[in-house]
């Protein structure tokens, strides 16, 4: 296996593993915002507790949650890794540089809205994961839908997830298509397609996820 | 129609590679607008040497765009501000009179500055040693249809053999990346019949040889297809991939 892990490790290697992984929290997004998006339904968090009881039960989810972390650890660490391997091929900085002729601004910070991703990850996890995995302090009238109710009633957690999910939309508005790119999927049959599929995901993932915090906040939702 | 422009230049000056450089300031007055860049840089140097300082050290060969030589980093952009020209085909027309002009060399590891704004670029030659060819006796030229190319095939691997290995792509990438360079040196072979029987071996080789290099890895920001001066695509860099991970399964 010393082939693959050669593969794996050039250059060409490490993009192929952050594509694999980002695609697939891509994936796991749409599952968590469209069960997330039933709190919209307005019926008190009925369909959400519904929803959010099935997953911390079924077998099935409870291993993709193990598969999940792992993957988002391996992103991180190989998206640092890059990152910081990176910056070193450019030792001496030059003295004017006008990215804006020639690339996306985001696109050229995916290693900073990345970091910011995982900043605000870790307060999301705290909030939600922690509290309904780790502590015995969900029950039967303190639901997790109760939960969000009292955590975003804090505007400064309310800013905190608006910027957060800022970030993860210009990250996937680059890194949904960069994907495609870094497993050769580049050809003008369908290219522009996944670039327009992936521009309105990063778009409607990102307003779908701040609206929440925001309408628990507005009390737009009971 | 010809004017004249009166000029600030803060060109890099570096004695040599071991030595840290910094920027000085010049004027320059008088310079025509159907000047090329190189031109005007070649009248800063006559003055220069005129009261006995070291002119300006920079690549420069064909002076028409095909060698690919002329590497500057001009206002933050490589060749300077227009798409799609060497800094030999910029011409003064595309400065304001009284502008400030940065002049930088390419800034990677794997391109060590020799002088001024010369780098060394071996590190490409390097890469195309390593897989860049085919091992076949030329010989003879074949006849005619001997062995048929579709024509969509032959003109994407023109497109691929455009590459003048100027360097801009690297210059440009925020990872000093060489993947546009060497993707579209793979590509140029793997397009064609006479290329596609080593074409596992060559990726691997070449890719291994851009990673020792010191170039780094590619974040798609497409810097490098907007500033390459012969137009050269990303699709290249998605076929290098493909390239690459199949002969990671297929290669012997
Ligand atoms: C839900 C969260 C996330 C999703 C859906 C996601 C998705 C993606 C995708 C699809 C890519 C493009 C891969 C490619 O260009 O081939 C990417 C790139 C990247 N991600 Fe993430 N990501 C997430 C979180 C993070 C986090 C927490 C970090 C932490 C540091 C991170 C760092 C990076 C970096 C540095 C890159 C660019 C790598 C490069 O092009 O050199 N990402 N991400
Ligand atoms: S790909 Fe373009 S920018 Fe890069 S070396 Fe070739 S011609 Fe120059
Ligand atoms: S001097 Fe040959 S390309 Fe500019």
């Amino acid at each position: 296996m010393a082939w693959l892990a050669k593969s794996l490790n050039s250059s060409l290697g490490k993009k192929l593993l952050m594509a694999i992984t980002g695609l697939f929290l891509i994936s796991f997004l749409v599952i968590h915002c469209g069960l997330n998006a039933t709190i919209f339904l307005n019926d008190g968090g009925k369909a959400f507790n519904e929803g959010a009881e099935f997953m911390a039960h079924n077998p099935i989810i409870r291993t993709m949650e193990i598969v999940l972390f792992g993957g988002l650890l391996l992103h991180i660490f190989d998206g640092l890794r890059l990152w910081l391997d990176n910056k070193k091929k450019r030792p001496v900085a030059y003295a004017v540089v006008d990215g804006a002729a020639n690339s996306k601004w985001y696109s050229r910070s995916m290693g900073l809205l990345g970091t910011l991703l995982l900043l605000f990850l870790i307060i999301h996890l705290k909030h939600f994961w922690y509290f309904s995995r780790l502590t015995n302090n969900l029950t039967e009238t303190h639901t997790l839908y109760n939960e969000m109710q009292v955590v975003f009633t804090s505007p400064i957690v309310v800013a905190i997830y608006v910027l957060g999910c800022i970030s993860l939309g210009y990250h996937l508005l680059h890194g949904f298509q960069s994907a495609f790119q870094t497993l050769g999927w580049n050809h003008p049959k369908y290219t522009p397609t996944i670039k327009a599929i992936g521009a309105i995901y990063s778009i409607i993932i990102a307003a779908a996820f701040a609206a929440m915090p925001i309408a628990f906040y507005f009390n737009l939702i009971q | 129609m010809e004017g004249h422009l009166n000029l600030t230049l803060k060109i890099w000056r570096q004695k040599n590679a071991n030595v840290a450089g910094k920027f000085e300031t010049y004027q320059v007055s008088g310079i025509s607008t159907d000047m090329s860049f190189l031109e005007m840089i070649d009248v800063l140097n006559n003055r220069l040497i005129e009261v006995g300082d070291d002119p300006v050290a920079f690549d420069h060969d064909c002076r028409e765009g095909i060698c690919g030589m002329c590497s500057m980093y001009i206002n933050g952009r490589p060749h300077g501000p227009n798409r799609g020209v060497t800094t030999c085909q910029l011409h003064m027309r595309s400065f304001q009179d009284g502008e400030t002009i940065t002049v930088e060399p390419w800034r990677a590891s794997a391109f060590p500055v020799i002088k001024d704004l010369v780098v060394n670029r071996s590190a490409f030659d390097r890469i195309i040693a390593a897989g860049g060819f085919v091992s076949v006796n030329t010989g003879n030229a074949q006849d005619a249809n001997n062995l048929p190319i579709p024509k969509d095939d032959a003109d994407e691997a023109f497109a691929a053999a455009a590459c003048i290995g100027c360097g801009a792509c690297v210059a440009a990438c925020k990872n000093a990346s060489a993947m546009l360079f060497t993707s579209a040196k793979i590509s140029q072979l793997a397009l064609l019949p006479q290329g596609k029987v080593e074409a596992a071996k060559r990726a691997e080789a070449m890719v291994a040889q851009m990673d020792e290099e010191g170039f780094g890895a590619c974040s798609n920001t497409g810097a490098c297809e907007a500033e390459c001066p012969k137009g050269i695509s990303l699709e290249n860099i998605a076929r290098m991939n493909r390239e690459y991970f199949s002969a990671t399964f297929s290669s012997k």
